[in-house]
C-alpha cells in the first residue's frame, strides 16, 4: 500500500512534465501537421538556459529567496526558449511551408541534432549538477513498511504545471488568439480568408509550445538537480508518445498521455525492473496504435465518400 | 436603368490573366463591380470564375492585371495610376489587391468570400465561427490576447460587443437558439446562411460568394435571395456572386458578367445578357438557341 501510494506520487510528478513537453508536441502537429523532432531538444536547452539563470542570479544577484530565484528563472526560462523555437520556426520550418511533406520533418530532426550539438560544444559533455532545493518533505504516512513522502518540489511540480495548463486552457479556449489557433487547425486558407494572419498565428504556437516546455525543463532541472546535453532526447521522445497515446493534436488528450505515461513508467520501474520501463512505455503505445489508432482522444479522420 | 458599375465602381478589374502552366484559365478580363450593386458572374463550367475570384481574394497571384478597390469614394483613375507606379500596397482607401497576401485583402482592403463546399470550423461552435471572423478586431483590444489572460476590462467589452455582433447576425439568418451547438451538426442550409453570417462579421465592403444557392432547396433558395437582398439594403455591402441558378441571378442581380473558356463575352444588365446571342451560344451551344432562351428567361 504504501509503495503504491509513493509511486503514485513519483508517477504523477514526472507525468507532468511529460504532459506539458507533449501540449508543444500535440500543438504543433494540429496547426501545421508536421511532428517537431527538435521539440526534446527545446525542452533541454530550456533546462540549461534555467541553470544558467539560477546560478548567475544566485551567484551574482545574490538573491537568496529561493521562491524567488525559482519565479525569476521560470519567467525567464519561458521567455528566452519562447524566442529560441520562435527563431527556429522561422529559420527551419516556415522557409519550408508548401514544400513536401517530409521537408519540414527532416528538417526538425537536423535541428534537433544541431541543437544536441550545440549545447554540448556550448556546456561541455558532462552532467551539470545543481544544489539541492526545495529538499522538505511531507509524510503522508507513517508507521508502516516505509514512510510515503511527498517532497516540497513534487507540490511544486504538480502545483505549477496545474496553474500553467488552466491559463494555457483559458488562452485556447477563450481569447481571440486561442479561437485563431483552433480556426487555423481546421482549415488554415479560410482563417485567412477571414483576416487571421496564419504565420503569425503559427510563430505563436511554437513561442507557446516551447513556453511549455521550458516549464517543464525548469521543473526538470529542479527535480532531478542535474541537466546534460542529452537530456532532450528519452523525456522528447516520451513526450511525443504522450502526445500519440492522448491523440495528437487534443490538447487534455497530451495532458492525460503524459500522466499515463508517467505512471506506467513509475510503476513498471517500481513492480518489475526499472531497466524495461522505457520498454513498458512504448509497448503501451504500440498496443494503443494497433488497437485505437487515433489514441484515447484523438478524432478519426472520416473520409466522406 | 442606371450603370452604376461605371458611375461608381468599388473594384476595378483590368487585363486580369491567369495561368496555370499551359492553360490560361482567365484570359485579359476587365471590368467593374459598382458600390452597392449585387453583381452575379455567370459561365458554363470551367469559364474560370472561380479562378477570377481566387485572384480578387489574393488565394492566386495573377500573372497579369491589375485589381484596384475604392473602400469608400471612388478613385479617381489618376490615383490609381500614380499607386501604380509606386511599390506601395496602397495609398489611403485605394488597394491594389494583385500585391496583397489574402489575410490582407481580407482584413484591410475588406473582401470576404465564401467557397463552392462548405469551410466551416465544423469543430467549434456555431458562435465561436462568428467570433473567429472578428479576430483582428478583438486581437486589437486585447492587446494580442495576452492582457485577455489578465481579464482586461477592454478586451471584456470587446469580446461582448463581437458576441453582440455575432447574435445580430444569428438571429437574421434564424440559428440563434443553436448558437452553442458544433457548427458541423447543422442542416445543410443552414450551414450555408451561416457562411454567409460569418463572411459578414469581417464586415466586408465586398462580399465574394462563390455558388451560394448550390444544393438549396426552393425555399432555402428563396431566403438566400432575401438575405442577400437585405444585406445589401441595410449595410450597403456590395456582392459578387458566382451562381448557376438563373431564377437567382435574373431576380436579384444588377449587373452580370458572363465569361467563357476565360474570356469576358458579356457584361451587362439581366436583361441585356438574357438576349445576348454570345451568351446563349456559351450556354447551350450555337444550333440549340430556343431552347437556350428558355434557360435564360
Amino acid at each position: 500500500m504504501e509503495n503504491f501510494l509513493q509511486q503514485l506520487i513519483n508517477g504523477v510528478t514526472l507525468g507532468a512534465i511529460y504532459g506539458l513537453i507533449a501540449i508543444g508536441y500535440t500543438m504543433v502537429f494540429g496547426i501545421i501537421g508536421m511532428v517537431n523532432f527538435a521539440h526534446g531538444d527545446v525542452f533541454m536547452l530550456s533546462a540549461f538556459i534555467a541553470l544558467i539563470i539560477f546560478l548567475a542570479i544566485t551567484q551574482f544577484f545574490g538573491v537568496t529567496s529561493l521562491g524567488l530565484a525559482f519565479l525569476i528563472v521560470l519567467i525567464c526560462a519561458m521567455a528566452l526558449t519562447a524566442l529560441w523555437n520562435w527563431a527556429i520556426e522561422r529559420v527551419a520550418y516556415r522557409p519550408l511551408r508548401g514544400s513536401f511533406r517530409l521537408a519540414p520533418l527532416i528538417s526538425a530532426i537536423g535541428m534537433s541534432i544541431f541543437l544536441a550539438n550545440f549545447v554540448q560544444v556550448v556546456q561541455g559533455p558532462r552532467n551539470k549538477p545543481l544544489p539541492p532545493m526545495f529538499t522538505d518533505v511531507i509524510h503522508v504516512t507513517s508507521g508502516g513498511e516505509f514512510d510515503v513522502t511527498l517532497s516540497y518540489k513534487q507540490i511544486l511540480i504538480v502545483g505549477v504545471t496545474g496553474v500553467l495548463l488552466l491559463a494555457f486552457w483559458f488562452l485556447v479556449q477563450k481569447t481571440a488568439l486561442g479561437r485563431a489557433q483552433r480556426a487555423c487547425e481546421q482549415d488554415r486558407t479560410m482563417a485567412a480568408l477571414l483576416g487571421v494572419n496564419v504565420d503569425s498565428t503559427i510563430s505563436l504556437t511554437f513561442v507557446i509550445g516551447a513556453a511549455l516546455a521550458a516549464v517543464a525543463g525548469t521543473l526538470y532541472m529542479m527535480y532531478y538537480g542535474v541537466v546534460n546535453f542529452s537530456d532532450g532526447f528519452t523525456p522528447g521522445v516520451k513526450a511525443f508518445t504522450a502526445a500519440v497515446l492522448g491523440g495528437i493534436g487534443s490538447l487534455p488528450g497530451a495532458v492525460i498521455g503524459g500522466l499515463l505515461i508517467g505512471l506506467i513508467e513509475t510503476f513498471w520501474s517500481a513492480y518489475f525492473s526499472s531497466d524495461y520501463k522505457d520498454v513498458a512505455a512504448f509497448s503501451i503505445l504500440a498496443i494503443t496504435l494497433i488497437f485505437m489508432p487515433s489514441g484515447l482522444l484523438g478524432r478519426p479522420e472520416v473520409e466522406k465518400v | 436603368m442606371t450603370r452604376r458599375w461605371l458611375d461608381a465602381p468599388l473594384l476595378t478589374i483590368e487585363h486580369l490573366t491567369m495561368r496555370f502552366g499551359g492553360l490560361t484559365a482567365v484570359n485579359d478580363v476587365s471590368f467593374t463591380v459598382g458600390r452597392g450593386d449585387i453583381t452575379a458572374l455567370i459561365g458554363p463550367n470551367g469559364a474560370g470564375k472561380t479562378t477570377l475570384f481566387n485572384c480578387i481574394t489574393g488565394f492566386y497571384k495573377p500573372a497579369q492585371g491589375r485589381l484596384a478597390l475604392a473602400r469608400k469614394g471612388g478613385a479617381l483613375a489618376r490615383d490609381v495610376e500614380a499607386l501604380t507606379q509606386s511599390a506601395r500596397r496602397h495609398a489611403g482607401d485605394l488597394y491594389l489587391l494583385e500585391r496583397m497576401p489574402d489575410f490582407e485583402i481580407a482584413r484591410d482592403a475588406r473582401i470576404a468570400r465564401t467557397f463552392q463546399n462548405i469551410r466551416l470550423f465544423s469543430g467549434m461552435t456555431v458562435l465561436e465561427n462568428l467570433i473567429v471572423a472578428q479576430h483582428n478586431t478583438l486581437m486589437r483590444a486585447s492587446g494580442l490576447s495576452l492582457l485577455g489572460l489578465i481579464g482586461w476590462p477592454r478586451f471584456r467589452a470587446a469580446e461582448e460587443q463581437a458576441i453582440d455582433k455575432a447574435r445580430f447576425w444569428l438571429d437574421k439568418i434564424g440559428l440563434l437558439d443553436r448558437a452553442d451547438d458544433p457548427a458541423g451538426a447543422l442542416p445543410y442550409g443552414a450551414q450555408r446562411h451561416l457562411e454567409i453570417a460569418r463572411a459578414m462579421c469581417t464586415e466586408p465592403v465586398l462580399l465574394c460568394l462563390d455558388e451560394p444557392a448550390a444544393g438549396l432547396n426552393p425555399r432555402e433558395s428563396a431566403e438566400l435571395n432575401d438575405l442577400l437582398l437585405s444585406i445589401r439594403a441595410e449595410l450597403g455591402t456590395s456582392i459578387l456572386l458566382i451562381e448557376h441558378d438563373m431564377s437567382v441571378v435574373m431576380k436579384i442581380s444588377d449587373h452580370v458578367i458572363v465569361l467563357d473558356y476565360g474570356k469576358l463575352i458579356a457584361d451587362g444588365t439581366p436583361e441585356e445578357i438574357r438576349n445576348d446571342p454570345r451568351v446563349i451560344a456559351a450556354y447551350l451551344g450555337v444550333e440549340d438557341t430556343e431552347e437556350a432562351v428558355q434557360v435564360l428567361a
